[in-house]
């Protein structure tokens, strides 16, 4: 008896030790990023271009260029993310081609993304001319954030009571009428979380942007989603392992995953503030 | 009134479109990567591509193209890579589903997906700056850009997803399995080990499996942090080249329409179905743990 209960405090405090190890490579991948990158980051390293071959100056393009690149990415992947959704939560029975449709939006999310770049540079680049372009990055990063848009939407969706959409049919509503006025209110907030965490993965992104649109340097900003463009997760890459003066710049490189790091993690908060919010509505709601 | 009803048939109609697209997408995909791989094997023997391991496709004369190394190096980095994170992730994930107090796990969950959160350059670069010189510092090496680098990175990379579905797993055993338990004088511990976790077994799996395909798949974090060298590994302490990095190399500077441009397909391709497979296993196993009492 004595044996086992020391063998409860054991094997209860490895596990506790498992957490804050895992706690702990969190904390300090933040650490290194922001003990080191903070120095850098002044109005300069923000708003201008890079100089003297990337080893001074700032990497504003690349910044314009990950939310350019963001923004085209959103216009694609969300309407299309929130439509498919809709279909599977709200029209779509159990039937064989409903069931492909879930399937390949599961292995779609399993998809390495080094994959979507060669789909990127075989079809949007190549196959449909559009060339090293914002409009082929941000159509790739589309693709790869697809599956998660739709699967956070479904939940969101999911979520909303079965009466809200009985009481509109009960009043005569079309199905779609149910939807638009009551289904989706409810649904908004877990969509626009959902949205968000989706774009913040689009927007770290290197791999599928590789070979599909973005550049190693330009000196000025993209005029029209035919050009090619910067990137900060890009221009990290080039700066810890391409640049012909890696230990120089190396500060550069810091204050670069820094603002990037910062960008993600600030729109993981914001959707994390959303859904807090809203599950506090939820509650007071029922 | 006939409006109305158009309008709806229509929107239903509008938005299978949109969901039929991510079946015409991994078709899509699938098909290209055949189409395009294909095409290497012309000019290279399906024994040369998957039994040597020499890869040199712009070697003047006599180009050779066996991925057997590469394929080894994804499988040493990976195979590293879960030994460090299975244990962790699923201790993690144990005390989240049944140790820990709820206010806890509220505080943990959103933590834990911030480490997912982390764009994979960020996570080179760490390994590049910080693990890699630590590696090198600690077992006398000249450089740390090893697989043993690789597969520390791949290990905090995958473990958020072993912790999230394993956690989902573990929570899903049903109460009266423990209450069993405890009733017949077994405490806590016991009952974790004896017969929570044997329970969620297949679920564990399943999310191992996930994990893996997480690692199997991750391009820059390799690409920045392995070293990228293209000989048959022989350990943890040498630099590999996986399948996703030399896809990531050459892609950018080889001339279209060649052999070495179609034999990057043909990689790809075999990525895919790796991780095609990973998934519908997982997938599988995760179906299994859903007791229904």
């Amino acid at each position: 008896m004595r044996q086992n209960s020391l063998q409860q405090r054991l094997g209860l405090n490895t596990l506790r030790f498992f957490v804050l190890l895992v706690l702990l490579f969190l904390g300090i991948i933040l650490w290194e990023v922001f003990s080191k990158g903070s120095g850098v980051i002044n109005s300069g390293f923000l708003f201008d271009y890079p100089r003297k071959g990337m080893t001074l100056g700032g990497i504003f393009p690349t910044i314009m260029g990950t939310i350019f690149v963001t923004l085209v990415t959103t216009i694609f992947a969300i309407p299309m993310g929130i439509a498919t959704a809709i279909y599977l939560s709200e029209y779509a029975n159990d039937n064989t081609v409903n069931r492909l449709i879930r399937a390949s939006i599961r292995n779609l999310a399993g998809v390495p993304s080094i994959i979507y770049g060669l789909f990127g540079v075989a079809v949007f680049v190549q196959g449909m001319g559009l060339g090293s372009s914002v409009l082929s990055s941000g159509l790739t990063l589309g693709l790869l954030t697809l599956p998660y848009i739709i699967t956070t939407t479904e939940e969101a969706l999911k979520n909303v009571p079965h009466s809200y959409r009985e009481g509109a049919l009960a009043l005569g509503a079309t199905k779609w009428e149910a939807i638009w006025t009551n289904v989706l209110p409810s649904a908004v907030s877990g969509i626009v979380t959902g949205s968000i965490l989706g774009l913040s993965r689009a927007a770290g992104e290197t791999a599928p942007i590789l070979f599909t649109g973005v550049a190693f340097y330009l000196r000025y900003l993209p005029a029209s989603v035919s050009d090619s463009f910067m990137a900060m997760p890009y221009h990290l890459y080039i700066l810890s392992t391409q640049h012909h003066a890696i230990e120089e710049v190396r500060p550069l490189a810091y204050g670069t995953a820094l603002v990037l790091l910062s960008l993600v993690f600030v729109l993981n908060i914001i959707a994390f503030i959303i859904r807090y919010r809203y599950r506090n509505f939820n509650k007071a709601r029922i | 009134m006939q409006k109305r009803h158009f309008i709806d048939r229509a929107i239903k109609w509008l938005f299978f479109g949109a969901a039929a697209t991510s079946v015409l997408v991994l078709l899509g995909i699938f098909g290209m990567l055949l189409f395009n791989g294909v095409k290497a094997f012309a000019h290279i023997s399906l024994a040369e591509f998957f039994f040597t391991s020499n890869w040199n496709p712009s070697a003047y004369g006599e180009p050779s193209y066996g991925i057997l190394a590469m394929l080894a190096s994804t499988f040493l980095v990976t195979l590293g890579a879960m030994l460090l994170a299975v244990p962790l992730g699923v201790g993690a994930a144990t005390y989240l589903a049944q140790v820990a107090t709820e206010k806890t796990r509220l505080i943990l969950k959103p933590v834990i997906e911030l480490l997912a959160a982390i764009p994979s350059v960020v996570v080179g670069f760490i390994g590049i700056v910080m693990v890699g010189p630590f590696i090198a510092r600690v077992f006398g090496l000249s450089n740390g850009l090893t697989a043993l680098n690789g597969a520390i990175l791949l290990a905090v990379m995958s473990l958020p997803t072993i912790i999230t579905v394993a956690e989902d797993a573990i929570r899903s055993v049903p109460n009266s399995f423990k209450e069993a338990s405890y009733s017949l004088g077994a405490n806590q511990w016991t009952t974790l080990i004896k017969v929570v976790l044997p329970a969620a077994y297949s679920g564990i799996i399943a999310a191992i499996i996930l994990g893996m395909g997480r690692a199997i798949g991750e391009t820059m974090t390799v690409l920045m942090a392995t070293g990228n060298a293209l000989a048959m590994p022989r350990g943890f302490f040498d630099p590999v080249r996986t399948m996703t990095a030399t896809i990531a190399i050459e892609l950018g500077e080889v001339p279209y329409g060649t052999t070495h441009y179609y034999s990057l397909f043909a990689v790809g391709a075999l990525l895919f179905l790796i991780s095609l497979v990973v998934n519908l296993l997982a997938e599988n196993l995760a179906g299994r743990y859903r007791y229904k009492l």
